[in-house]
């Protein structure tokens, strides 16, 4: 009973700790987009070469409020997002589709890639972690931790480089870039797509795993060497079933929340890699609008981003106190 | 012992003694020179080897961009030329060893292989007689093939099942570039004509004619008769028969005559004057280039998509990004300091208040901050300040929260009390006694941010969000964006700038752990 009511406690006290951080998110969210907004605005719209095509996009933008003054349209934009759900309109990607489906329609590629690459990235990066950790000062632990470091400085985009020249140019095993969705039988799920999808999954996963090997084996180290552990030992654990039960445990706490916001993060993906492999996601649709000044959905593309980011971040946060009983968020 | 604690209340007068009779009581002076912060950093930084090697080879980079300016005498990095564009490295010291001498392995069908090795056939014959054998060709000085590089045919068969030999040989892309047209003032032709006597070096060769077997007439390597390509020479009858390749192998010319059966070596294109008169010429271009700028073609790295040296392209690469790099880390650590300093001395409402800027900031992502400030500042303060610009805007954040809870952590400790109590001023607290222990840390990160400031610029030229490269400007971004699409042709394209950014990367990132363990007192005599 006396447990239970204490829990209730800490989860309140949780839930204050959670509204009050989504609260202040949504109002960093509003400041940026609202800046953002405002300046890209600002920017002067470049019309086609094409004088009919030129004349109708003119007057579709006077009609929709683009040459009042900016607070007004600051308004029209905020009451088409709550009345209609309308993030603007792409005016040259593809002409005159809501961008906001414009961006859903490029997110499904860009979340696969990501994806696929986490759930490769995760086991390898964390079991070579312990790997490490557990032959901490040994040769072992010395090539891992000098091929993260390797591994963990170079661009991503020469490991891309690299698997092309590898996997298409000497071996043929792999396309050189991933299939349009035609190519691949009409669906992003078919088995061929994901062929075609190894090389850029590959060209994410060197970096992650790194990143997560040094992070894990950083942590479980630690844990290996605090007191607990050598109390499990001296009540007559093995030393497989303490590191297991103790000290992965432990080191778990500070890595899942790095997980958790990498699956966030697989929404963002990497623009990149997506150039190179021209995949198109969000990534790629972030560079074309930027190179054909499509700017609403530059500007729909831009608070995704940034949505995406400070959910990450929020996530991580909050997951932290309830992975972690130490950490008693909200609590005074 | 046991006497002593009885005896304690009755100890006699006499055995009492002054211990500083008469003397002053003063610290004694260290024998041993006291080792500041800095210095024992210094001393454990020293016995990472592996941050030493990575901060010599920084050192080396560094120097590279420096000095292979001063090396290349010639020209400067403004210096291109697009038919010698996408090159290997070529430089006639080297080429004895065999090493960059500007070849490719390729294989050549027949017909490609003799195209080839006519282009030194052809450049030994520049009176027109058209005798020379293959052997001739073959020593030339011209010749692109690499002497005996030529290995046996191997036999293929095409879909039509038919024989075709196919030849592996090395060939110097430099000479393979062979001979062009080029259309020259009266002036220049006199120049050329002068530059030959002087110096013995041919540029003028004979015309082409266009005719029936003259394959290409923009091609001014098809200099020997040809039926769509294919060699040939046309026997009594007035047959075309097709050469092949072997030993004695004797081209029949194509080139332009005149009445007396001399061959022609200019036509004359436009223009009325003297000044102006316009010529039709053919030149060797390697020779060309050499009465041009006055030296052979020689590239220690090859050149680049455009046609500039890449050595130099490469060193301007890097020196940008580590001007933006280093720009950047100093004015991140100076504002991160005074804002750190600030919210953590002060704390309170002033925390909040900017704790709640900061969050905003942070919020923003940085791609997004580059591309606005490119798309409405760069044409006015130029795309590097631009780039400066945006990784500052949001870059100095992560110093600020290190030099914050630096701040919480020493404000109320007992010698800052101390210090207060005897009427220091803000100022001289946190500059003076409090900063000093946030120092280490910060150095870190601001070496720590060196390359990814380098990474993320990169990765921005890359994608062409920030537009650098111009006649004058390169990053080593810029470079890869260049290769990207041709560089499973010309290899060194994407290997140079690479390998540099990976090397550079790798490098800096193990100098900032360096400095991180060298400057966290509590690993002193872990490593012994």
């Amino acid at each position: 009973m006396g447990k239970a009511k204490k829990t209730g406690g800490r989860r309140s006290g949780m839930g204050k700790y959670v509204v009050k951080r989504i609260v202040l998110m949504f109002f960093t969210f509003f400041i940026i987009s609202t800046i953002c907004f405002m300046l890209v605005r600002l920017l002067p719209r470049e019309l086609p070469t094409d004088k009919v095509q030129a004349a109708a996009i003119q007057e579709r933008w006077e009609a929709l409020g683009y040459n009042k003054p900016l607070l007004v349209q600051y308004g029209i934009y905020l009451k088409n997002i709550f009345t209609k759900w309308d993030f603007g309109t792409s005016w040259y990607i593809q002409f005159r589709q809501p961008a906001w489906d414009v961006l859903t329609s490029r997110l499904l590629p860009t979340v696969l890639v990501n994806l696929y690459s986490l759930l490769l990235s995760i086991p390898l990066g964390i079991g070579l972690g312990i790997f490490a950790a557990i032959k901490k000062n040994k040769w072992q632990d010395s090539l891992i931790s000098t091929l993260v470091m390797v591994f963990i400085s170079v661009p991503s985009y020469v490991y891309a480089f690299l698997v092309q020249y590898l996997f298409y140019f000497k071996l043929g095993w792999l396309p050189l870039m991933v299939y349009s969705i035609n190519d691949a039988g009409g669906s992003w799920l078919t088995g061929k797509m994901f062929h075609s999808m190894i090389a850029p999954i590959l060209a994410l996963s060197f970096g992650e795993i790194a990143g997560l090997c040094r992070f894990t084996r950083a942590e479980l180290t630690e844990t290996l060497t605090s007191d607990y552990m050598l109390l499990a030992r001296t009540k007559g654990l093995t030393r497989g079933q303490a590191t297991v039960r103790h000290a992965l445990k432990n080191a778990m706490v500070p890595i899942l929340p790095m997980i958790i916001s990498s699956f966030i993060g697989i929404m963002g993906g990497s623009m990149i890699i997506e150039q190179i492999f021209s995949i198109p996601g969000v990534g790629q649709l972030y560079i074309k609008s930027i190179t054909l000044f499509d700017y609403d959905v530059f500007m729909m593309d831009s608070i995704f981003y940034t949505f995406i980011g400070l959910l990450a971040n929020i996530v991580v946060d909050i997951s932290y106190g309830f992975i972690d009983p130490r950490i008693r968020m909200g609590e005074k | 012992m046991q006497d002593n604690k009885l005896n304690y209340e009755n100890i006699p007068l006499e055995k009492f003694e002054f211990v500083h009779d008469g003397d002053r009581i003063s610290d004694k002076k260290f024998e041993d020179k006291p080792i500041s912060y800095f210095k024992d950093a210094w001393i454990r930084f020293r016995k990472n080897r592996a941050s030493v090697i990575a901060t010599v080879i920084i050192a080396l980079i560094v120097l590279f961009a420096f000095i292979t300016p001063l090396f290349i005498r010639n020209y400067d990095s403004r210096f291109m030329d697009a038919y010698y564009a996408k090159k290997g490295p070529r430089n006639e010291f080297l080429s004895q060893f065999g090493i960059a001498n500007g070849s490719v392995a390729r294989k050549f069908s027949d017909k490609g292989l003799i195209k080839a090795v006519a282009i030194g056939m052809g450049a030994e014959d520049h009176e027109g007689n058209g005798n020379v054998t293959l052997e001739e060709g073959l020593a030339s000085k011209y010749q692109p093939i690499i002497e005996g590089s030529i290995g046996e045919p191997s036999i293929t068969y095409d879909a039509a099942k038919k024989e075709k030999k196919v030849y592996g040989a090395n060939i110097d892309t430099y000479l393979e570039v062979g001979f062009m047209y080029s259309s020259i003032e009266q002036s220049e032709y006199n120049d050329i004509l002068r530059y030959q006597e002087e110096t013995g070096i041919q540029v003028l060769y004979p015309l082409v004619a266009d005719n029936e077997w003259n394959f290409d007439a923009l091609d001014a390597n098809y200099w020997y008769k040809t039926k769509k390509g294919t060699p040939v020479y046309i026997d009594k009858n007035g047959k075309a028969k097709t050469i092949e390749y072997g030993e004695g192998m004797v081209l029949e010319d194509n080139y332009v005559r005149d009445a007396d059966g001399n061959p022609v070596y200019f036509e004359y294109t436009g223009g009325g004057s003297f000044d102006t008169a316009q010529y039709k010429v053919r030149v060797l271009y390697y020779n060309y280039y050499q009465y041009k700028n006055g030296f052979t073609p020689q590239y220690i790295l090859g050149t680049d998509s455009q046609g500039y040296d890449l050595a130099l392209r490469l060193a301007d690469g890097i020196k940008l990004s580590l001007l933006v790099a280093v720009c950047v880390s100093v004015v991140n650590f100076i504002i991160g300091a005074a804002y750190g300093a600030i919210e953590g001395y002060y704390g309170g409402t002033v925390d909040i208040v900017l704790e709640r800027v900061t969050d905003v900031l942070s919020g923003v992502p940085f791609i997004i901050v580059a591309t606005l400030f490119q798309l409405h500042l760069a044409s006015k303060l130029g795309p590097v300040a631009c780039l400066i610009f945006a990784y500052v805007l949001t870059g100095w954040i992560g110093t600020a929260s290190r030099v914050r809870t630096q701040f919480y952590r020493f404000k109320n400790s007992e010698y800052v009390m101390a210090a207060r109590t005897l009427g220091a001023k803000d100022r001289r607290l946190i500059w003076k006694h409090i900063f000093p222990n946030s120092l280490g840390t910060i150095v870190t990160s601001a070496a720590l941010s060196i390359p990814s400031v380098i990474n993320s610029e990169s990765m921005l030229s890359y994608l062409g969000i920030v537009k650098l490269g111009t006649a004058s400007t390169t990053s080593l971004g810029n470079l890869l964006a260049e290769a990207q699409g041709i560089w499973t042709n010309y290899p060194h394209l994407m290997i140079c700038p690479a390998l540099v950014l990976s090397l550079l990367m790798i490098c800096f990132n193990l100098f900032g752990n360096g400095l991180r363990d060298a400057f966290n007192p509590s690993l002193r005599g872990v490593e012994e």
